[in-house]
């Protein structure tokens, strides 16, 4: 019996499983009262008829048994009886979820025919699922790894709890050093992944094109790492640079008719300024107020982008932003008069995916470029005093370190690279409107980021991969994908509170030596 | 400056005024904290700040270095090289970056997730900061930042040394147990390269021992590096041993000042801390 369960029994004296009993008779109350109307009645307009409902009644009450019960193995987790939440809740994922799966694989999906539960039947010879639509069977599925999760997690930390406090360090010391070198190992390998792709046979335009928007959102990501990660300035509105980085990269290409490689830097530092612009008024607020003013920031931003019709062209946005070319060598197929063109001047075959690919290679290295400087500023002594400002400001300013310019320098710089990857949306695009810039653009940038580990540059590359890569591989499950990927990322959370690869390596060692395989530290 | 171009310094040279208060007064709305309060601390002495809770013995810290702004008065460091400073003026990050004044805090402020030695590092941000170029020839691997860098490490090894440290230099500051984050805050402090070093409470939460220990390494630090500390503590123990000199403040006025000897006979400081006899 655990603590949990035992301090519960002590209070109320009653069996956890009649506690449990009652929240779930309340949960099955609620769960009635609102699927009765929402679920159990669908309007349906045919055609020619008058507006009609059908009823789902199987549905209300399939939800009036399964969602109690989940309740009720939750209730009992809560007093220290995990296992069974954690069994059933396996079970029902593997049951409800492979169901959608198994449909979407036989490409039944959505046909919400009479006795569709029979796929699962049919390949695993198992009893009928309670199966109503996908759409509840992947709810049901997603509330049992839940379930699961959570169970799994209590077990963790009761046993957590009896450990010495040695050990429980120990133990937090080695996940520490399995993230560290999982970085150092994977970092390499995803770089070299990276670069080779494009010449492998799975390299098509899609795949490519997929490839080309994760990477520009790793890019945003390691910026936004600087802000958020080093220096600790929570900022919600980092689409703000991205669209200044973007919309002065079309006003310079357009207007001044300048070439990619001489807008690039000029659009960075258009949005560095910006950033520092942003960066005064918010040098004395922290936490959620930064994060507030940071959030209208952004707004304002793509409000004025929106309604300064004379200079952006309001919400029809700006076009016809010439397109990147290798060096001065367009990627067309019949170049104008008097130039060359890309394959021409290489001697080689003319094909679409060359402009892609070459799009591709400069948002490789634009966000490896981001990455390394990143790196070498943590080690400067500006990223320390970053990390310092983060850690405790007061101590900061007592040690004669000028929080204003760390400040300003930090939003300056992070700022400068959503500008660079501002620029090149708008060459790839060759079209930007405000609809691009909006607040849900910041908060994918800012869930990379804390999902990857805050201050993590391998983790929060692997965080844009699974964040942006995974809508798009999804994309065929249509109306399903946001449920799906809300439900990874909460899975996520709850396995790791801290991001997938949190761990943080000082700046300087004793001794530089023996880094990689360092075990532990000194005793 | 390195710990043997401190050592020099230190050789032969008679104290010297190193900062003066002049009617100091803080008020806080209609609470005066503290009331026109004046003294001088000299170089080379450590002056021990003592009074009952609430008499304003923080306030007067934060004062200096410009945390608060003092209402009325004023706050002036000399160097030794004879420039001056008005440190009621300044911003509070330029009273540790040019008049170089350093504290520590009554509950410890270390970087706690940082290491002890990037702790140690960033103290000398300054410093490096102008050997990186301000960061650009830092970021293009400009060969003189690497040396300032490794000099720089090497102060803060030295550091590390003298608080016993060593053992711990990449852990996380936040883990070490208590007397050690004390001792490293000092050590941080230090490695700015002061001239005043204004301690809040070093000894509180400290054995005996470490007590003690926290003793010899304040005066080995005012012999060896010829500097001033200012010392706010509660322990009677340490303040009277190893203080040159004593302020003692009571509902924020200063009713005594003088030598140890001087002020643990002076009535009005037995009056402040037994309170008063009761008369007839």
């Amino acid at each position: 019996m655990s603590i949990a369960h035992a301090r519960a029994g002590a209070a109320t004296r009653t069996s956890p499983y009649l506690v449990a009993l009652k929240e779930a008779g309340l949960t099955a109350f609620i769960v009635f009262m609102l699927s009765i109307l929402m679920v159990g009645f669908q309007t349906q307009a045919l055609q020619g008829q008058p507006l009609s409902y059908v009823t789902r009644f199987d549905a209300v009450i399939w939800s009036i048994v399964i969602v109690p019960f989940g309740r009720f193995l939750l209730a009992l987790d809560r007093q220290g009886i995990s296992k069974p939440a954690l069994v059933i809740g396996l079970v029902g994922f593997f049951y409800l979820f492979g169901s959608v799966v198994l449909a979407w694989m036989t490409g039944s999906l959505g046909e919400t025919t009479d006795n569709s539960g029979a796929i699962v039947t049919y390949v695993i010879g198992g009893p009928p699922l309670p199966y109503v639509d996908p759409i509840i069977d992947a709810i049901f599925g997603l509330g049992s790894l839940f379930v699961a999760a959570i169970a799994w997690s209590t077990l963790r930390r009761a046993r957590r709890g009896t450990l010495t406090l040695e050990a429980r360090e120990a133990q937090e010391h080695q996940r520490m050093n399995w993230a560290r070198r999982a970085s150092l190992i994977l970092g390499p390998i995803l770089v070299a992944v990276a670069v080779a792709l494009p010449f492998t046979p799975w390299a098509d335009r899609a795949l490519v094109e997929t490839l080309t928007l994760i990477l520009t959102y790793v890019m945003l990501g390691w910026g936004l790492n600087i802000v958020v990660g080093l220096a600790g300035l929570l900022d919600l509105g980092y689409v703000a640079f991205y669209a200044v980085g973007a919309y002065s990269f079309a006003k310079f290409s357009v207007d001044l008719g300048l070439g990619f490689w001489q807008c690039l830097p000029l659009a960075g530092l258009m949005a560095a300024s910006f950033g520092v612009l942003l960066g005064f008024p918010v040098l004395r607020l922290r936490g959620d107020y930064l994060a507030i003013v940071t959030l209208g920031f952004g707004e304002m931003i793509r409000i004025v982008l929106e309604n300064w019709q004379s200079f952006t062209n309001g919400p029809n946005g700006i076009g016809g932003i010439s397109r990147i070319t290798f060096f001065g060598l367009p990627f067309e197929r019949t170049p104008p008069e008097g130039t060359e063109s890309f394959h021409q001047f290489f001697g080689i075959e003319f094909s679409t995916l060359q402009r892609i690919v070459f799009l591709y290679y400069v948002i490789l290295s634009l966000a490896l470029v981001t990455n390394f400087v990143t790196i070498r500023l943590r080690k400067l002594p500006i990223g320390r005093a970053w990390e310092a400002l983060r850690e405790d400001e007061t101590a900061c300013r007592a040690l004669g370190i000028n929080p204003t310019n760390t400040k300003l320098t930090a939003f300056a710089m992070g700022a400068m690279f959503a500008g660079f990857a501002g620029s090149f949306f708008a060459v790839r695009q060759g079209f930007i409107s405000p609809e691009s810039f909006k607040f849900l653009e910041s908060a994918i940038i800012l869930s990379i980021v804390v999902l990857g580990g805050m201050g993590s540059q391998v983790g929060v590359a692997l965080a844009a991969i699974l964040l942006v890569g995974l809508p798009e591989v999804l994309r065929e499950l249509a109306l399903y994908r946001m449920l799906f990927f809300g439900g990874a990322m909460v899975m996520i959370m709850l396995w790791r509170p801290r991001g997938l690869l949190a761990h943080r390596e000082p700046t300087i060692l004793l001794d530089q030596s023996g880094w990689f395989w360092r075990r532990k530290a000194k005793q | 400056m390195s710990l043997a171009e401190a050592q020099q310094r230190s050789d032969g040279k008679a104290e010297s005024v190193l900062l003066t208060m002049e009617h100091l007064t803080m008020r806080f709305g209609g609470l005066v904290a503290i009331d026109d309060v004046s003294f001088i601390a000299n170089d080379r002495e450590i002056t021990g700040i003592i009074g009952p809770n609430g008499a304003g013995k923080t306030t007067l810290f934060n004062c200096i270095t410009g945390f608060y702004k003092p209402t009325v008065g004023r706050i002036i460091l000399e160097h030794a090289d004879g420039s001056q400073f008005l440190l009621e003026r300044m911003d509070g990050f330029r009273i540790g970056q040019r008049a170089r004044v350093a504290r520590t805090f009554q509950n410890i402020r270390l970087f706690a997730g940082m290491s002890v030695l990037e702790n140690l590092m960033v103290a000398q941000h300054n410093k490096l900061m102008r050997a990186s170029g301000y960061t650009v020839l830092g970021l293009l691997g400009y060969p003189g930042y690497r040396t300032a860098e490794a000099r720089a490490k090497e102060l803060a090894i030295a550091w590390l040394r003298r608080v016993q440290l060593m053992d711990d230099a990449d852990k996380p500051a936040g883990s070490l147990p208590y007397g050690a984050q004390r001792r490293l805050e000092i050590a941080r402090a230090m490695c700015t390269d002061p001239v005043l070093l204004c301690l809040d409470e070093p000894a509180a939460g400290l054995n005996p021992r470490e007590s003690a220990e926290l003793n010899r390494l304040l005066l080995d630090i005012r012999d060896e590096f010829g500097i001033g500390i200012l010392l706010i503590e509660h322990d009677m123990s340490v303040v009277m041993q190893i203080s040159d000199h004593i302020v003692v403040l009571d509902y924020g006025r200063k009713i005594s000042d003088g030598t140890p000897a001087e002020v643990r006979a002076d009535p009005a400081v037995i009056r402040a801390y037994l309170g008063e006899e009761e008369k007839e």
